[in-house]
């Protein structure tokens, strides 16, 4: 068989640039769509039709393009909810109204629970406690929703109860640095966990890591609206209780408060997929609002940090740079989750590019400032929390300005991006585990 | 006659799992099994096959790798997995269960219709 003359050529090499033009289809997708049509074009003309007729034939068969984009579309955005919510299988979510009234009452008791003990002598097993146990519902709601193996309710429930365990046992005078520490990287901990639970004990899918990072986004956006909403309805019902005479404050406080908090993590993860459109359409209108507004505001430190000589040597800085950091990284979690993998470059990745050097820069100046004073004083654990969780950051953070480098400059794909920040998600979990096991005894709970 | 588009893409996942179970193969081969099976009844858009099997991929019922064709170009081959065996298993099952009650259903009708299209017999 002989290859199609060069008028039928051209034509496949227009199809084929039309195909790719849509967007959503890859090249590898083209290729493979392309090797069908000439699989087919030969089959015809084998059959004794002429080049000409052949081609028109089989791009006819070859389906609308747009419809074939749109599928692909589908595929690629295709979210681990989608395919068990709506695509049937052997996995449907379950959990109706009872299911997020269930679980959300145990996760309001768990922190009720906490509540009542860190009003004791104890103040920090408080959190110690509640931490593990409220996020320990939330991942055995998830779990319980996915209908997952026994094997993964086990898992979680041993990592809640040995975090939980450690954090009784061990002997903090009070709510000192080293207990707080162990609340903060515990809760880091306990929320990968959940993920281990979002992804139905399939944490090693880079799919479901991706998708996890977007429900980590959502689930915060829909705490943040609950808790603002029920700050609002708590301000108001004590103002209307206080004209009547009657005060509720304490029954708000140690009640109200608590069972509503803990109530809420399951509401809010039960509303990440239950509304999931509603998000969906927020989420990359939301990142490519604040992308702009947080460069602008990180470059003003910069120049700040410029023209002020550099940092204080105070206690705050590193922490202040590190909470910037987390938002910076949360950005570009988001956009990158918010993206199909094969979307060209734009101005928002130069943007994104520009936001994480900026960045890095200003926490080079906050870690010069940090080192001298590490050398004068020595390490305390919240110095040497805050410089590991800085080094943490920022191995991902210099990473992610490299890749989004090339891709701005070769206008490439962003899968190796959100490859890598899907494959770091353990060194958090990792980092998590170990400050929250070994620091502690290692400064002897102070 | 023409077969429904929902009807097709239900059936479409079966069938291409049924085809792969029957050896490794690539799209336009299983496009034309597809036809072959169904004497032509089953008309596909051919370009609908590809995220089909993509959404196989990755739910982890069928592998691909890429090789090359008899005459030299780039081509993806498919294969189903074990998991993707014992999802066409549960298919069979629940389309024998629908076809079954088809079939029941349609005997009683069957006889009906005999009984109004022989009037003589009935009277």
């Amino acid at each position: 068989m002989s290859a199609p003359d060069a008028g039928v050529e051209a034509e496949i090499a227009r199809w084929r640039a039309y195909v790719l033009g849509r967007g959503s289809v890859s090249t590898a997708d083209a290729d493979e769509l392309e090797d069908h049509l000439r699989g087919h074009l030969e089959h015809l003309v084998a059959s004794g039709l002429s080049e000409d007729e052949a081609f028109l034939v089989a791009v006819k068969r070859m389906g609308s393009q747009s419809d074939v984009a749109r599928e692909f579309a589908r595929q690629h955005q295709r979210r681990l909810w989608r395919e068990l919510v709506l695509d049937g299988g052997a996995a449907r979510a379950r959990g109706g109204l009872a299911a997020v009234l269930g679980f959300g009452s145990a996760a309001g008791l768990a922190a009720r629970l906490g509540w009542a003990l860190g009003g004791g002598e104890h103040p920090q097993d408080g959190f110690l406690l509640g931490i593990p146990l409220v996020l320990g519902v939330v991942a055995a709601f998830l779990w319980w929703r996915r209908g997952s193996s026994p094997r993964v309710l086990a898992a979680i429930g041993g990592i809640a109860a040995a975090l939980a365990s450690l954090g009784l046992a061990y002997p903090f005078d009070g709510a000192t640095d080293t207990a707080v520490l162990m609340a903060l990287h515990m809760l880091m901990a306990m929320w990968l966990t959940v993920g281990f639970a979002y992804a139905g004990g399939h944490w090693r899918s880079h799919a479901a890591r991706m998708d996890f990072i977007r429900f980590t986004g959502e689930w915060a956006i829909y705490m943040f609206l609950i808790a603002a909403a029920g700050g609002a309805l708590i301000g108001v019902s004590l103002a209307v209780f206080e004209g009547l005479g009657i005060d509720i404050a304490d029954a708000l406080l140690t009640w109200v408060l608590p069972l509503g908090m803990g109530g809420a993590t399951v509401v809010a993860a039960w509303l990440v997929e239950a509304k999931q459109e509603v998000l969906e359409a927020i989420a990359p209108v939301l990142t490519r609002v604040f992308t702009p507004i947080a460069t602008l505001a990180v470059v003003a430190m910069l120049v700040a940090a410029v023209a002020s000589g550099g940092f204080e040597e105070s206690r705050e800085s590193l922490i202040a740079v590190d909470v910037l950091l987390v938002v910076v990284l949360g950005l570009v979690l988001y956009s990158l989750s918010a993206l199909p993998p094969d979307a060209p470059a734009g101005w928002t990745d130069r943007m994104q590019l520009a936001l994480v050097i900026a960045a890095l820069l200003l926490d080079l100046a906050a870690l010069a400032a940090m080192a001298t004073r590490i050398v004068d004083l020595g390490l305390t654990p919240n110095r040497l929390a805050t410089l590991g969780m800085n080094l943490v950051l920022v191995a991902n953070l210099a990473v992610t300005a490299v890749l989004y480098a090339s891709r701005t400059v070769r206008n490439g794909p962003l899968a190796p991006l959100q490859r890598w920040q899907t494959r770091y998600v353990p060194v958090f979990g990792v980092w998590a585990v170990t400050v929250a096991v070994a620091l502690p005894p290692l400064f002897a709970f102070a | 006659m023409k077969v429904g588009k929902d009807l097709m893409a239900a059936s479409a996942a079966p069938l291409v799992l049924a085809i792969l179970a029957e050896g490794e193969s690539y799209g336009y081969a299983i496009v034309r099994r597809v036809r072959e099976l169904s004497d032509g009844e089953l008309e596909w858009t051919d370009g609908l096959l590809y995220p089909l099997l993509h959404r196989l991929e990755d739910a982890g019922h069928v592998s691909s790798r890429w090789g090359v064709s008899d005459t030299g170009r780039r081509r993806r081959y498919y294969e189903i997995t074990d998991r993707g065996r014992s999802e066409l298993a549960e298919h069979r099952r629940q389309w024998a269960a629908v076809a079954a009650a088809l079939q029941a259903a349609w005997h009683g009708l069957g006889d009906a219709v005999d009984g109004t299209m022989r009037p003589g017999l009935a009277l």
